[in-house]
């Protein structure tokens, strides 16, 4: 199966400014894929690419092993961090518009608005100024237009942002429908806690560059660090502590990093012949913020 | 293209539908009429009530005993005693009194006579009613004293009339009213161009720099081409501006007319009525005269080679308004919200705008000039320039370089502008020069 997308080499430049540098990755179909970095990384030149707003300088983007083309973007739904409407047309009118432009015939149009709007249960904004909406409403709106169309990729830059915890919920659980009925999904974000929760593949961006891009459990096991956290009842015994880097130590719990060849196992069997009442144990993974920030600060030296 | 269609589709009918466009389209023929109903109202205002004054004539310059001056003022000649008249004044049967002393020289021009008033001084209005009627009767009276001939007299007021006539005679005829025609018809149609340039240029110019910052121009641009959304927004303007003149052409000149009735004044007086002065008033104007070169006017109006002028007329009217809207939409996608910084990109649109309509004014006076030729070629000049030439039938060569310069020019600025457009309406929080839209010229899509 081809990837949604594939991404080789490719250079954007603005005048001197490089916004993308080399950047290649794939992102496989029916996932939904985080798109991270700070602002300004080149993350919303990427989409500008995908969305056939602009073109790439050099390398190549395939769409399900195509080429990016004139046609495309219909099949695309991009929802852009900053996003506006029309505030003096009609909800039905603004639907109509946006959709037809996507290529959807009248008919289609229409019943597929009627199917969103009712979904939200909001049948009966139709003939509403979109100015008379709040901007949670209006949120809704923006969303209905973006996947209106049933686009095989689904592109959201932000899509939280500013959104209240209801809609956040709202629009999370359109996105895992949308997302098991086959649509892939791009989520650009700098917020790291956000992916971690709905991503399952990332890539990293940091001054136009990729540099980092996998799964995510796949990542986290990569910058894992033998990281374990255990709580119990009693004292820890002396023998263990030359295999351990102790960074954090309570009455009864321990955080401590393990020298190189000392394994999980074998901490736990000490342990248990110690007759020590474990209470838990976990592996302590970094967080994709900690990667990242460990990522950009090297890229930085 | 279906595309481009929507857009057309919708950026006319919102703003055909707003309430401010339909207001403003049905207000304006009736603001003018309102305007023309005030205007002659206060022409025609002429005071209020009679005026009658006695005359005590010792020069016998007035021969008949009542003269109505004019509508609202009669003279009542007395020969009784200028006291006895003057407490007549005071009791309250006149409202002044005129005494015309003896002549002594009638050689000449100069003659006082004097108004006596008791609470009121003579207004304006009353001063030149009295001073005009007078003036016909010292001038009968003249005629008479000094035996003169009324029709040799006549004829010392020399009316001069210029026919033009061509040497060559394949050339048109032209008759002595072509130029105030031509010059009546191009001034008209150059200035419907300049007002729908700068009116429907900036409406341009102002939606585009909305879409920018409301930020609807990102959703839309993932599903159009910005040159698409351009061009879509340039027609669609357009056709709102050709609607709003259709209506404004038709209904004009018949809120126009309706209101002439209404106030029943003949149209062609009441400007004369405001701007003459009493001595133009003097000066005879002969009523077969007027009607001559009206039914000249007409009849060059109606002579004119329309076939040619309409097509060309909206042959420029759309190269200039796509050349100019194109410009204003690249400068509105330029635009942040900072208005200021705005107006120093709109002044090089507005400039050669403003230029082109003073090289009209110059032009219609004398179309022929190397100014009025040369800037009917320049096709930032033509579309204001080229019409006012056109009821003057410039040589055909400059009309078809005229064409040919005005479309290809247009062309090339629709798809200038477009590639400034498609980097503008993406950068936000620049400082934008003109500098910086030259280089965005130059920048791959």
């Amino acid at each position: 199966m081809n990837p949604i997308l594939q991404f080789d080499q490719v250079v954007k430049t603005y005048g001197e400014h490089t916004a993308v540098d080399h950047v290649s990755f794939e992102i496989p179909k029916g996932c939904i894929f985080g798109m991270l970095g700070p602002n300004g990384a080149g993350k919303t030149s990427l989409i500008r690419i995908i969305t056939t707003i602009t073109q790439a300088d050099k390398g190549s983007v395939l769409l399900d092993g195509e080429p990016l083309g004139g046609r495309h973007p219909s099949a695309i739904g991009y929802m852009p961090e900053e996003r506006g409407l029309y505030k003096k047309m009609k909800v039905g009118e603004h639907l109509m518009y946006l959709a037809r432009l996507k290529d959807l015939s009248k008919k289609q149009a229409k019943h597929e608005i009627g199917y969103w709007l009712e979904k939200f249960e909001i049948s009966d904004w139709w003939n509403k100024k979109i100015e008379e909406l709040s901007k949670g409403m209006q949120q809704k709106i923006q969303f209905i237009a973006t996947v209106v169309h049933k686009p095989k990729l689904l592109i959201l830059d932000e899509p939280f942002s500013g959104l209240d915890p209801i809609n956040t919920n709202l629009i999370k659980d359109e996105i895992d429908q949308l997302n098991q009925q086959g649509c892939s999904i791009i989520f650009s974000t700098h917020r790291m806690e956000q992916v971690e929760e709905i991503c399952e593949y990332i890539v990293l961006i940091s001054k136009g560059k990729n540099i980092l891009h996998g799964k995510v459990a796949d990542i986290k096991n990569q910058f894992k660090e033998n990281l374990f956290r255990i709580e119990f009842d009693g004292t820890l015994p002396d023998s263990l502590r030359p295999h351990l880097q102790i960074q954090e130590e309570g009455p009864n719990s321990v955080t401590a990093k393990m020298n190189d060849g000392f394994s999980s196992n074998e901490l736990l069997e000490q342990l248990l012949q110690n007759k020590l009442h474990i209470r838990s144990f976990n592996e302590i993974l970094p967080t994709l913020n900690e990667i990242f920030i460990r990522q950009v600060e090297g890229d930085l030296q | 293209m279906d595309k481009l269609w929507l857009i057309i589709k919708r950026e006319y009918l919102t703003r055909v539908k707003k309430r401010s466009f339909i207001l403003a389209t049905l207000l304006t023929p009736l603001a003018i009429a309102v305007f023309i109903l005030v205007v002659g109202l206060i022409f025609s205002y002429e005071g209020s009530g009679t005026t009658r004054i006695a005359v005590s004539d010792q020069s016998g310059v007035l021969d008949e005993r009542n003269i109505k001056a004019d509508a609202k003022t009669t003279f009542n000649k007395s020969s009784e005693d200028i006291e006895q008249l003057k407490q007549k004044v005071e009791d309250g049967d006149f409202d002044g009194l005129l005494v015309i002393p003896e002549i002594k020289d009638i050689r000449t021009s100069r003659h006082t006579v004097y108004y006596y008033y008791d609470e009121t001084p003579p207004d304006l209005n009353l001063e030149s009613t009295i001073r005009s009627a007078l003036r016909k009767n010292f001038r009968e009276f003249k005629i008479r004293e000094l035996n003169f001939d009324k029709e040799a007299l006549k004829a010392l007021n020399t009316d001069i009339e210029l026919e033009p006539d061509p040497i060559n005679g394949s050339t048109e005829d032209a008759s002595s009213m072509t130029s105030a025609i031509g010059a009546f018809l191009g001034g008209a149609m150059s200035f419907v161009m300049y007002m729908a340039v700068l009116i429907y240029g900036m409406m341009v110019m102002r939606s585009v720099m909305e879409e920018k910052m409301n930020r609807i121009v990102e959703v839309m641009i993932s599903s159009v081409k910005p040159f698409q959304l351009m061009l879509g927004k340039i027609i669609g303007v357009g056709a709102v501006g050709l609607t709003q003149l259709g209506i404004w052409i038709i209904l004009i000149p018949m809120v126009y007319l309706l209101s002439m009735l209404f106030i029943d004044i003949d149209p062609s007086q009441m400007p004369v009525a405001g701007g003459m002065s009493p001595e133009m008033m003097e000066a005879q104007i002969d009523v077969e005269d007027i009607e001559y070169k009206a039914a000249l006017g007409m009849a060059e109006l109606a002579g004119q080679n329309w076939a040619l002028i309409i097509p060309l007329f909206i042959f420029f009217f759309l190269g200039g308004y796509f050349l100019y809207a194109s410009l204003f939409a690249a400068v509105g996608s330029a635009m942040s919200d900072d208005l200021g910084e705005g107006q120093a990109l709109t002044l090089p649109i507005t400039i050669p705008i403003i230029l082109a309509f003073y090289i009209m004014i110059v032009a219609v006076q004398s179309p022929q000039s190397n100014l009025a030729v040369w800037s009917s070629i320049f096709p930032l000049f033509s579309p204001i320039v080229m019409p006012a030439r056109l009821a003057f039938s410039p040589p055909l060569w400059q009309i078809i370089l005229s064409v040919v310069v005005m479309a290809a020019s247009s062309l090339f600025f629709v798809w200038l502008s477009g590639r400034i457009y498609r980097v503008g309406i993406l950068m936000y929080g620049k400082k934008v020069t003109l500098k910086t839209l030259w280089k965005w010229l130059f920048y791959k899509a």
